[in-house]
């Protein structure tokens, strides 16, 4: 049942972009679903935060905020430990997903736990957690609806925020029907949340461990925040008598007053809520009130590579509110999966290639996934200048071609086309005998006014569109021709 | 007031679309002003810059420089090509560390104008005069609607036009999918943003698509032509620069 996941996390080749992205495009079902649950959201959050008369402000305020973590996270690392451990909880460091599995599924099995539940984490997504556990002999249960429908599934998530956004109530029925064991069952979103309430319920009170991600955690105080709609993370973080949280070493933010502007920037741009139904705040332990073990993870898994990158490192600013995904015209059309990660639609096309490291072949496709349009740039709540990062990604990309490809990176028809052409505008007589050839060199694909088949890479153009031939004249020849020069 | 206008006609419109610049030499001599045009100008380098190409971009940002930095406004009828001297010539010179470079980038960048932006917010001219007999419909371009945020210029200009049968396009801000090499590299996600975008020309029943970027609008014409829609595209200096006495443009 399940289908093998093919992601830039996991060991091996992932397909580049365009190959997953073709796949997508063919899927009529996926493209309806998608095109009109991102629309909706997108429209909802533009009207929410029409609200906001200070949004552009609060922006500015979440980037400066970010900034300043990011230029001192070593301190900020070292002030959070410190915190959460004077709260009673334990603070462990990993460098990689492997350790920080390690580190969950060796907390687990000190206390004989055979059965996890799970908040919807991303950061346990990356790490592959749940098949890490699995293989420990551990059950994991995810309790968000969407995760649960998409564990069922045996699929992916394919969106940051509503993991199972390409599927409608038809075919959630159908995975409920066939593997939560219910004889009975309408496609009503409320039958639908009922039959996966009483299957988690039991889960909740049974669990020995649950684990979390976090959307936040405050050096000050050493307190960790997850933001929810369901109140299925609430169970998980108060239920189970240990809890273990797992999450990337950029959340960190430094004071519980920058919550201020976070909790303004995040509900609206993720679910257009002014505030979201469920926030969770747990600093380290209480006396007989909730877990009464907590560990908190802290991840790198790459992550130090892209503060490294003066460029790149804003891409750690994100706070995966998913805006990005909503308003993508790329993601809109191809879904999550085509960008075969965890991390999808413009902020994973910048994300993903950095956390795995430039020159891998599936990956180095993702900085190419947008047509650079800016949607992506003007609804982030934190100001990542995505299509700035997606330049300077390709930048690397060639790069590394030129640098680590040998002689077939250097023959490569891209690098040698660009290197000819940058000769060619370097030089204006150069650029005008240029312009001459291409009036010459068309002529075997100008039929009757426009060419309808181009050679090679650029075929993909004609594929459905025709190309407009070169004019007889050139402009600067019909100036030279005027002005008598 | 007349300006001296140095026109940054584009490599793109240079070759492909001369009527272009032809229009935008004929407005704005309408309007008063004297164009000039460095015939030593080619190409900005955008496409190498946006795919990755930035060493080869270098020496171009620089011949850019030396050539337009004498002018008192350098106008373009290109909303991306001018969002990449103003916007990512200062990225281009910061990723060398050249200071010498971005200080002069960025002080030409305030002279650089895209066509509508000009004529409205530096000229703070909406009525050029024109008359264009015909039911229009405009795609804001994503570069001039986002990097340059030319907001409702081009739409100023286009409702003064006499005789203009102007129609909202919906869904207007979406990108049609252009995107540079990104048309040929993703050329099927590409076409499937192009099909929304003629979806939504079709539904206005317009009999002309303008913007202000030919780059796009030969996207955008490719796929109309294609299906033989009986749509043209028609860059927006050619509708400003109708007049009553030439109406076949």
């Amino acid at each position: 049942m399940t289908k093998e996941a093919s992601d830039a996390f996991a060991p091996g080749k992932t397909p580049h972009f365009e190959e997953s992205a073709k796949v997508s495009l063919a899927d009529t079902q996926l493209r309806h679903n998608i095109g009109k649950a991102t629309r909706s959201i997108r429209e909802k959050r533009a009207v929410s935060v029409e609200e906001l008369p200070d949004w552009q402000e609060l922006r500015e305020a979440g980037r400066a905020l970010k900034e300043r973590t990011m230029r001192h996270l070593d301190e900020y690392l070292l002030q959070l430990e410190e915190s959460v451990t004077r709260a009673g909880g334990h603070v462990h460091w990993a460098r990689s997903a492997e350790e920080a599995n390690r580190v969950v599924a060796g907390v687990a099995k000190s206390h004989d736990a055979r059965e996890v539940v799970k908040v919807k984490s991303i950061a346990t997504e990356e790490t592959k957690l749940n098949e890490y556990l699995e293989n420990e002999g551990m059950q994991v249960f995810e309790t968000d609806l969407a995760e649960l429908i998409i564990q069922l599934a045996g699929e992916t998530s394919s969106h940051i925020l509503v993991p199972a956004i390409h599927k409608n109530r038809a075919e959630i029925r159908e995975i409920f029907l066939r593997e939560l064991g219910v004889d009975e069952l309408s496609d009503d979103p409320k039958d639908l949340t009922n039959a996966a309430r009483l299957y988690l319920r039991e889960k909740f009170l049974n669990a020995r461990v649950g684990v979390s991600g976090a959307n936040f955690a405050v050096a000050e105080t050493g307190t960790v925040c997850v933001v929810e709609s369901e109140g299925n993370g609430r169970m998980c973080t108060t239920l189970p008598p240990v809890l273990v949280t797992l999450m990337g070493i950029e959340k960190v933010i430094p004071a519980w007053q920058d919550f201020e502007v976070f909790m303004q920037l995040l509900p609206r741009s993720s679910t257009a809520e002014r505030m979201s139904p469920y926030t969770s705040f747990w600093t380290g332990v209480s006396k007989d009130d909730g877990p009464q073990e907590f560990h908190l993870v802290l991840l790198d898994n790459g992550r130090t590579a892209v503060l490294a990158d003066e460029v790149g490192r804003q891409t750690l600013y994100c706070i995966r509110c998913s805006a990005c995904l909503n308003v993508c015209p790329v993601y809109e059309r191809t879904g999550g999966h085509a960008y075969n990660s965890v991390y999808p639609g413009p902020i994973g096309a910048i994300l993903t290639p950095q956390l795995v490291g430039i020159g891998k072949q599936g990956s180095d496709s993702l900085p190419y996934a947008s047509s650079l349009c800016g949607a992506c740039y003007e609804v982030c709540p934190v100001k990542i200048n995505i299509p700035e990062v997606l330049v300077h990604l390709r930048g690397r990309v060639v790069r590394y071609r030129k640098d680590e490809g040998g002689l077939k990176g250097k023959l490569d028809p891209e690098n040698v086309a660009m290197k000819a052409l940058a000769k060619t505008f370097s030089d204006r007589r150069l650029y005008e005998a240029a312009q001459k050839a291409s009036r010459i060199g068309q002529w075997p694909l100008a039929r009757k006014g426009s060419i309808h088949r181009l050679p090679g890479r650029l075929a993909g153009w004609t594929e459905a569109r025709d190309l407009k031939p070169t004019p007889r004249q050139t402009f600067r020849e019909w100036w030279k021709s005027r002005n008598g020069s | 007031m007349a300006v001296r206008v140095a026109l940054f006609i584009t490599c793109f419109n240079d070759t492909l679309f001369p009527e272009t610049g032809r229009a935008t030499v004929q407005l704005l001599e309408r309007l008063g002003h004297e164009v000039d045009f460095p015939l030593e100008q080619t190409c900005c380098g955008q496409m190498h810059f946006n795919t990755g190409y930035a060493r080869e971009t270098i020496p171009l940002v620089r011949r850019f420089v030396k050539i337009f930095r004498g002018y008192e406004a350098v106008v373009s009828p290109s909303g991306s090509c001018v969002g990449m001297v103003r916007e990512l010539y200062p990225m281009a010179a910061k990723l060398i560390n050249d200071r010498q470079l971005l200080y002069e980038v960025e002080e030409l960048a305030s002279k650089v104008f895209e066509l509508s932006e000009f004529l409205v917010n530096k000229l703070e001219v909406a009525d050029v005069g024109a008359f264009y007999p015909h039911r229009v419909t405009y795609h804001p371009t994503c570069h001039s609607l986002r990097m340059l945020k030319v907001g409702d210029a081009p739409v100023r200009l286009l409702e003064n036009v006499r005789g203009i049968d102007f129609v909202e396009l919906p869904e207007k801000e979406e990108c049609c999918g252009f995107g540079g090499t990104f048309a040929v590299k993703n050329a099927d996600t590409s076409v499937a943003m192009l099909s929304d975008k003629l979806r939504h020309i079709l539904d206005t029943e317009a009999e002309v698509c303008t913007a202000g970027d030919n780059s796009c609008l030969m996207h955008v014409g490719g796929g109309l032509e294609r299906l033989r829609a009986g749509v043209k595209t028609v860059h927006l200096a050619q509708i400003l620069a109708s007049t009553e006495e030439d109406t076949n443009r």
